[in-house]
């Protein structure tokens, strides 16, 4: 994966912006949803008008606490909101309230899985502050004037900053990925990618194995995973092919240019700015005491590793079900759900990971929007265990139900299954007599494929019971099917 | 006895026995601020949106819905944000500039009943202490129009003390309520810091920012605190309701001290008990004869009625001025990055790039005082002297702060001057800016601590020019400083003086 030249070791930390799935901004009222009419989420506090004044948002503060609790970072009991001073058309205020020497979260920790290999990277920090707006010159650039959207100025961004603990591209793509998978579980960033919720920025360097650091140029905004990877992987290779052609690598911050796959030098640490840090004398330091921090922790979800053991030991999952069955919240509430309403544990898990997965991704549905709730795709599982249908028959109720979203209870939910079994005629034949019947009339019908079964070949019992079960129209109980074939045969 | 002359108390009398009506009132004033334009103290005025107020206030009147300030004209400093005039804060960069809301401490005033007469003079951004610094002129003093009204709230007091309004609000960040007080002659709170909200208060420092009433009087200055100040939960700044939640100021005017000074000037030590501390630091070198023996005497009053004097010391007065010239232009360089020409204010007609519109448009709309000190906060904020400067400067406010508890111990009230000087003449400061710096020294220290200060008419000097005690309690002590304050005032008549050209 990694195209490093051997004798070179790679230094990569990254700076994650999350954007906090707040309804409100960080420090006024207006809306936070993407996609709005260019300004019109934008109040007098957002556009910075003489007199108006920021009020912290709680509800950002206690998403950056529960990141702390999921991370094991230390939540700090008092930290400051600080003014990032610098002149910008898309920063109303002229500067952004951010926090610089205190941070809400200090420290942490996430996981992560390459190649089978399990690493650990360490967090400096994670900081709260708010977005800045956006200039927009599409379309407005042969008027000759550019246009400033103000509706993202101030969403509540948590930046997530790591130690320089990754060595590869691969490494730094799978933290991003973890971390990801984190904060959307946690429900505290929608993690869509494409809407800029989820931004990273990343410092390469590349030094001789026990050298000290090299010196890092930072990637700015890189907004997909892939991205993220290319972008490094160019970055990696300018720098040793500058350094070994003798050149030296100059710290500055580049920007990627997905179109050409490269990187482009933006600013160089001589311009760099002189952002004039100091606390915001309009807000109060953020003070967090341990009330609050156990009222978040009570509120928070249960990680996905310890529900991927629970999985496991609960409901006698295998490691590999359970894990597809984490892989989100709602995936794992839906398959709980479904075991709680009485479908039989590992019945679920196949359905849920087979049939189901299958179809929504058909449809490119995410399981939130699934048509078939929870409670109906349980009471079809239950018409499975007790031999109302067979699987055939409830694949075809299943796409029935699908076809024909109900929105029923879990009470009246069998009805609907039932009424479904019953309008398609798909309930299982279980009468061991008109089984045998059709299995008589069967094997009268294929002395080829009994005479092959009899000289020892096993696919002509195969053959035999689809032609059963197709006699049937897919009805017949498979495993009586099963049974009587064989006794009939051996007999 | 002419309306101008008349307490709020008194105008309330008028109005509600229907011997004039708050149309009439108001007119009575627009018509005083229009005979008297070459005060400069007025910046917006429109009659018709006055009189709307006041007819307005008229029908709550006869109703019987009236309150204590319904009616009561009113006029707001230009730093306060309205709906229905413009806001200018005195600088070009907002000559043309409506806000879309009022100012919490407007919308309060105005909930009141209160009419409002328009915007009043202020140094540009409230960054003064002359009132020279407007971009739209100069305000003369009544007392002496050759002379500053002291600022940055010159409009406020310049306009209480001519009698163009009984009441005014203003703002005091390192003295601009208290020191135009002084120079005019009139009486002035700066509240304990989050008293009353900033929400709506064009920024200055926002550590150090405080809205306030301007009056002829303690008694007026607590009747319109109670109506200005208050929990407002757009000012994280703000202090809580609880502390807030208290019987009104006003009401406590002869209460404050016990039930046995109910009977007010009747009795003849109603401020027995109270320890006045006088600190040895306020009556050195620059101070002037004339305000050290007025104020000296002022002191003397307080005894007769029954106080005790301590001599105490502030040690740290003199560090009041640099820690406080380098915060607030900190706090402002920051504060006044927002005017950039994008979205609202002056955008300068020529420029090459975005870069060049925002550098023109700043250095075309801001004046010479307001950049001096953009560039000096820009400069202690900046990377290898924020230590040295900033920093250094908050350690040092945390230890004026605590010369102040400390002088607590001894006292109940600080007393000492407002300002070194009375009003001096236009112009004889303006090309020595630290020449005005120093003269607010006995302010500063007030507005670093966040503590409450005022500022009570005391005499005059030789020139005849007013001069002002400065009255400084512990946080949220305002109601007993305006109840010592009213003691003061039923035993004296300073505060009832009136220029002459202004009877």
């Amino acid at each position: 994966m990694s195209t490093t030249p051997a004798g070179w070791e790679v230094v990569i930390g990254l700076e994650t912006h999350t954007q906090l799935s707040t309804a409100s901004k960080i420090f006024s009222g207006s809306a936070t949803t993407f996609g709005a009419a260019p300004n019109t989420q934008a109040n007098v506090v957002d556009l910075a008008l003489p007199g108006t004044l920021p009020v912290m948002n709680r509800g950002a503060v206690e998403k950056a606490i529960m990141f702390g609790l999921a991370v094991n970072g230390t939540i700090a009991p008092h930290s400051v909101f600080a003014r990032k001073n610098y002149f910008y058309p898309d920063l109303p205020k002229g500067y952004q309230i951010s926090q610089f020497e205190l941070p809400v979260v200090v420290g942490g920790k996430v996981g992560i899985v390459l190649d089978g290999v399990e690493k650990t990277v360490q967090l400096t920090r994670a900081h709260l502050e708010e977005d800045a707006g956006k200039s927009l010159h599409e379309g407005l650039d042969t008027m000759g004037v550019s246009g400033i959207d103000l509706n993202r100025a101030g969403t509540p961004l948590l930046e997530i900053v790591t130690e320089p603990d990754m060595r590869s591209a691969a490494e730094a793509v799978a933290y991003a990925k973890a971390l990801h998978g984190l904060v959307t579980w946690l429900g505290i960033c929608d993690g869509n990618m494409q809407e800029g919720s989820f931004r990273c920025d990343a410092n390469v360097s590349i030094r001789k194995p026990g050298a000290p650091l090299g010196t890092r140029c930072e990637i700015k905004n890189v907004n997909s995973f892939r991205f993220l990877e290319r972008a490094i992987e160019y970055e990696i290779r300018r720098q040793i092919e500058l350094i070994e052609d003798g050149g030296r690598v100059v710290q500055e911050t580049r920007l990627y240019d997905a179109d050409r796959d490269e990187t482009r030098s933006m600013r160089s640490k001589e311009d760099a700015m002189d952002y004039r840090y100091f606390p915001d004398p309009d807000l109060l330091p953020l003070v967090i005491d341990a009330a609050w921090i156990e009222r978040v922790k009570s509120a928070m979800p249960e990680l996905f590793e310890p529900m991927r053991e629970r999985f496991m030991s609960q409901y006698g999952l295998s490691m590999y079900d359970a894990g597809l069955l984490t892989s989100s919240r709602s995936t794992a509430r839906y398959y709980e759900d479904v075991v709680i309403l009485g479908a039989d544990a590992s019945l679920a898990a196949k359905w849920i990971t087979g049939t189901l997965f299958a179809r929504l991704s058909l449809d490119g549905l995410n399981i939130d929007r699934c048509p078939v709730n929870s409670g109906i795709f349980a009471s079809l599982l239950k018409r499975i265990s007790d031999n109302t249908i067979n699987s055939t028959g409830a694949k075809q109720v299943f796409e029935n139900l699908w076809n024909a979203p109900q929105n029923q209870d879990g009470m009246r939910s069998l009805q609907s299954v039932d009424n479904s079994i019953a309008k398609h005629g798909l309930e299982q034949v279980s009468d061991t007599g008109a089984i045998e019947k059709i299995v008589d009339d069967v094997l009268a019908a294929n002395q080829k494929s009994v005479d092959e079964f009899k000289a020892g070949k096993e696919k002509a019992f195969q053959s035999l019971v689809g032609q059963v079960m197709k006699a049937s129209n897919g009805k017949a109980n498979p495993a009586q099917v099963n049974e009587i074939l064989k006794k009939k045969l051996s007999g | 006895m002419t309306l101008a002359k008349l307490s709020i108390s008194e105008l309330r009398v008028a109005l509600d026995s229907k011997k004039i009506s708050a149309v009439e009132l108001a007119e009575y004033f627009l018509a005083r601020a229009e005979s008297n334009a070459d005060l400069n103290a007025f910046l917006h005025r429109d009659r018709d949106l006055t009189l709307a107020e006041a007819r307005r206030a008229d029908a709550q009147i006869a109703n019987g819905n009236a309150s204590a300030l319904t009616g009561i004209p009113i006029a707001h400093k230009d730093i306060f944000v309205t709906r229905d005039w413009r806001t200018t804060a005195g600088s070009k960069m907002l000559e043309n500039y409506i806000s879309p809301f009022d100012a919490t401490v407007v919308e309060k005033l105005n909930a009141a009943g209160m009419v409002c007469l328009g915007k009043l003079n202020c140094d540009e951004f409230a960054m003064g202490s002359s009132n020279e610094n407007s971009a739209f002129g100069a305000v003369k003093n009544p007392w002496d129009k050759s002379r500053i009204p002291g600022g940055s709230s010159g409009g406020s007091a310049a306009a209480i003390a001519a009698g163009l309004a009984p009441a005014a609000t203003g703002t005091d960040t390192g003295g601009s309520l208290r020191q135009p007080a002084a120079m005019c002659g009139i009486t002035a709170i700066k509240p304990t810091y989050g008293r009353v909200s900033r929400y709506g208060m064009v920024a200055f420092a926002s550590s150090l920012d405080q809205g306030g009433p301007m009056a002829k009087s303690a008694e007026d200055c607590a009747l319109l605190l109670d109506a200005m100040m208050g929990f407002d939960a757009k000012d994280s700044t703000s202090v809580s309701a609880r502390e807030n939640n208290e019987t009104p100021i006003s009401a406590r005017l002869l209460t404050a001290f016990g039930s046995d000074n109910r009977s007010g000037a009747g009795v003849s030590k109603p401020l027995a008990g109270v320890r006045v501390g006088v600190p040895k630091e306020f009556f050195g070198v620059g101070l002037s004869p004339d305000v050290a023996h007025a104020v000296d005497s002022a002191i003397a009053q307080f005894e007769k009625l029954g106080a005790s004097r301590t001599e105490i010391s502030l040690p740290r007065t003199r560090l009041a001025i640099p820690a406080y010239y380098v915060i607030a232009p900190a706090e402002a360089s920051s504060n006044l990055s927002r005017f950039d020409g994008v979205r609202y204010g002056h955008r300068a007609k020529e420029y090459k790039d975005l870069a060049d519109m925002i550098a023109k448009s700043r250095a075309e709309g801001f004046g010479a005082e307001v950049k001096r000190r953009i560039l000096v906060g820009a400069y202690v904020l900046s990377h290898g002297y924020y230590d040295a400067y900033y920093l250094q400067a908050q350690k040092v406010r945390r230890l004026i702060a605590q010369d102040f508890q400390d002088a607590f111990k001894q006292c109940d009230f600080v007393m000492g001057p407002v300002a070194p000087t009375t009003a001096w003449k236009v112009g004889e400061k303006s090309n020595d800016p630290v020449a005005m710096y120093l003269e607010d020294i006995f302010t500063l220290g007030v507005s670093l601590a966040g503590l409450p200060g005022m500022s009570v008419p005391c005499g005059f000097d030789q020139q005849k020019l007013p001069i002002g005690l400065q009255i400084i309690g512990n946080y949220f002590d305002e109601a007993k400083m305006l109840a010592a304050a009213h003691q003061y005032q039923l035993a004296t008549d300073w505060h009832t003086r009136s220029p002459e050209a202004f009877q």
